[in-house]
């Protein structure tokens, strides 16, 4: 499969003297943990079916700073980001798509002020306006009226507002959109965010991941969507604590698109 | 001698009004104790939000009992105050309810009034059922000690007591039952004074006139030591509450200074700093001095409602903390500091105390998931995330104070642009894989 993958880098493109249409921001995640590196190629599988002209920055891509700065390093964020940004201004990048809820709210509201401005996409986004300008078709396949709950990830729900795109693409599956009792605004964290991903949790009783796997499983899904990497190893690892993993599978918007085709 | 109580109101009246005035000032000196930020944009944006969600309650009816019950409260709050505009004028002119002249929208007026305030009556019962009886989880949490749950229930009597008198005061009216227009609750409270000379009835009439205005007077001023202070401050807060998206955390300006210095290749690094360059500010906040004054607003206008702290990830999950507690010791922390400042002739002499540490604990701040639940669900726009922020801020740069975890994704960061130990060079590699 992975031979047909087609991903040229901004480099490539400068060196035809071209633009591409959009950048796609790997970020860490998609760039190096082996679930995420599924998602990432599973976006990559719709961008080159729908014939996108996109470009990644490959290695010249380093991480947005985003753990950095809700860590409380505002040094090493804003180094991170004044590099980022030299490179990018550099291709003259105007548009960005990212299937990462972190990278896409650091991209997106906290590089302006540093002087990086794009118009920044997360990929349901993204994927949403390809399908309604026609470059992009779904059929519900083999999600065909399977419960499906989407878990809003905090930086691209309530950070930003972003709560339809999604639905709408898992709707397009002909599936069944089930909501969890906390959902959208009030939707429950999944436990990664703040650098929480890098660190064990404070003493508590429960893990969060757990907390939020088990609101998930109260409405019985056969799968829970996610729209972040984070969130997707969080319930993916709750979802093993609670030992169902033969039941519930956790998976990316993005790969519900692609695997309904047999991409 | 005829103007004794003239003259006895006046002096009530003038020392209650004067004293909440004096703690006005302290409040705004403290609050102005906070860091400037500018808050000067899209005032339209910002008109809009306080008259949504602190005139229109907006957030508070997102959960509807309490919402419903709150709405009530509230405008019968404000809509029998418009009572209070009469008996101030009584009491300083020696009339007896001078708008009565007006006719017929007296008796709608007083009527509205006495309906309202027995709905409060019954909505206040409800709250101290809820919060003695039912014992919702929320009111229960351990930053709730005895000062948070008495000012509650504080509140609660007072208001009781108030709708009491209001009643009361007029159900012994003669003059006013006689009218018999606006009378709908206070008729069916006459019966049990039926018995009662005309005397007794004005001397009951008078003292629940005196004691309905000296509480409102005395209400007014627990406020500034009490958590209905957010009835006031919930305007002013909602209108300079961040119009930015959730997620957008500040950019210190100190920094992109320092940074973009570090990546000018023309920068002498060992260059003596010019003439008059200032000493780098303190980077993220260790006390109330180093937030900004919208936090410190914030502070001061928690209800300690605890909305927040029953959707927050971390306390729902067992973890010490709790967004309310965030704002309740910054508040109290910035009272001490407060205090300090008037026994210190306007200086604030150093206590050997500070917000963290003494007030908010490193396993608080390092808890947060920055998810912005508490930010969300609060009614009245109050951000603890940020302060929590700020915190992390000073433990990271000034004190190199992170978990040993969090050090090591930042050294990965920094050595090799991921918080994990992977070369940049093989960001591609999924590709082919």
């Amino acid at each position: 499969m992975s031979e047909l993958l087609n991903v040229p880098t901004m480099a490539d493109f400068m060196a035809q003297g071209k633009q591409p249409e959009v950048l796609f921001w790997v970020g860490c995640a998609g760039s190096f943990d082996d679930r995420a590196k599924k998602i990432t190629k599973a976006f990559v599988k719709l961008l080159n079916k729908a014939q996108v002209e996109f470009a990644v920055l490959g290695t010249e891509e380093s991480c947005t700073g985003d753990p950095a700065k809700r860590a409380g390093n505002e040094f090493l964020f804003q180094m991170q980001a004044v590099t980022n940004i030299e490179v990018m201004n550099a291709y003259e990048i105007k548009k960005i798509v990212t299937a990462c809820p972190h990278c896409f709210n650091t991209l997106k509201n906290e590089y302006p002020q540093l002087g990086g401005n794009y118009e920044v996409m997360h990929h349901t986004e993204f994927l949403k306006s390809l399908l309604s300008e026609g470059r992009l078709t779904v059929e519900g396949g083999k999600f065909k009226g399977k419960r499906i709950t989407f878990h809003d990830p905090c930086y691209l729900g309530r950070a930003n507002n972003v709560y339809e795109a999604p639905r709408d693409l898992i709707s397009k599956l002909e599936a069944e959109l089930i909501e969890m009792k906390n959902c959208k605004k009030t939707g429950l964290c999944c436990g990664a965010g703040g650098a929480q991903m890098f660190k064990d949790a404070e003493k508590g009783d429960k893990e969060v991941n757990v907390e939020r796997t088990e609101q998930a499983l109260e409405i019985q899904p056969e799968i829970i969507a996610t729209g972040c990497p984070f969130c997707n190893t969080m319930m993916t690892d709750g979802i093993k604590a609670k030992e169902k993993e033969d039941q519930v599978k956790v998976l990316d918007i993005a790969e519900l698109i692609a695997n309904a085709q047999d991409l | 001698m005829n103007y004794l109580p003239n003259v006895l109101f006046a002096i009530v009246l003038i020392a209650g009004i004067g004293y909440f005035t004096l703690n006005v000032k302290k409040l705004i000196r403290n609050i102005k104790l906070g860091n400037d930020v500018d808050v000067s944009d899209n005032k339209s944006q910002r008109w809009k939000n306080m008259t949504m969600i602190a005139l229109g309650q907006s957030k508070m009816v997102r959960r509807p009992v309490a919402g419903f019950l709150h709405i009530i409260v509230y405008v019968g709050f404000v809509i029998i105050n418009i009572e209070v505009l009469e008996i101030i004028i009584d009491g300083l002119l020696g009339t007896h309810r001078i708008f009565s002249s007006i006719g017929l929208l007296y008796g709608v007026l007083i009527g509205s009034f006495e309906i309202l305030a027995l709905l409060v009556f019954i909505a206040v019962i409800i709250f101290w059922i809820r919060r003695n009886i039912v014992k919702l989880n929320r009111f229960w949490k351990s930053e709730m000690t005895s000062w948070p749950k008495n000012d509650a229930n504080y509140i609660l009597y007072f208001e009781m007591v108030l709708m009491t008198l209001f009643l009361v005061m007029n159900a012994t009216d003669v003059h006013f039952q006689a009218m018999n227009s606006g009378n709908i609750i206070s008729q069916f409270i006459a019966p049990l004074f039926s018995g009662f000379t005309e005397t007794a009835l004005h001397t009951i009439e008078r003292t629940a006139w005196w004691f309905h205005i000296i509480g409102i007077l005395v209400f007014l001023n627990y406020l500034y030591f009490s958590k209905h202070l957010h009835i006031l401050l919930a305007f002013p807060n909602t209108f300079y509450a961040s119009l930015k998206p959730k997620g957008q955390f500040n950019n210190l300006e100190a920094v992109t200074k320092e940074v973009k210095m570090m990546m000018d290749p023309t920068i002498d690094p060992f260059a003596a700093p010019a003439e008059g360059t200032e000493m780098p500010a303190k980077f993220g906040a260790s006390d109330v001095q180093d937030l900004n004054w919208v936090q410190l607003l914030n502070a001061y206008t928690c209800t300690e409602c605890g909305r927040c702290t029953s959707e927050c990830p971390a306390n729902l999950t067992g973890k010490k903390l709790s967004p309310r507690k965030i704002m309740m010791d910054t508040r109290d922390r910035l009272e001490e500091v407060g205090k300090n400042i008037d026994s210190n002739k306007g200086t604030f002499v150093d206590d050997g105390k500070q917000l963290l540490d003494n007030y908010i604990t490193r396993e608080e701040i390092w808890a947060c998931t920055s998810c912005n639940a508490c930010v969300e669900a609060c009614p009245v726009s109050i951000n603890p995330l940020s302060i929590i922020l700020d915190m992390r801020r000073f433990l990271v740069m000034e004190q190199s104070a992170a978990p040993v975890e969090l050090n090591n994704m930042m050294t990965n960061i920094e050595n090799n642009g991921a918080p994990w130990p992977y070369n940049q060079m093989d960001r591609l590699n999924w590709k082919n894989e």
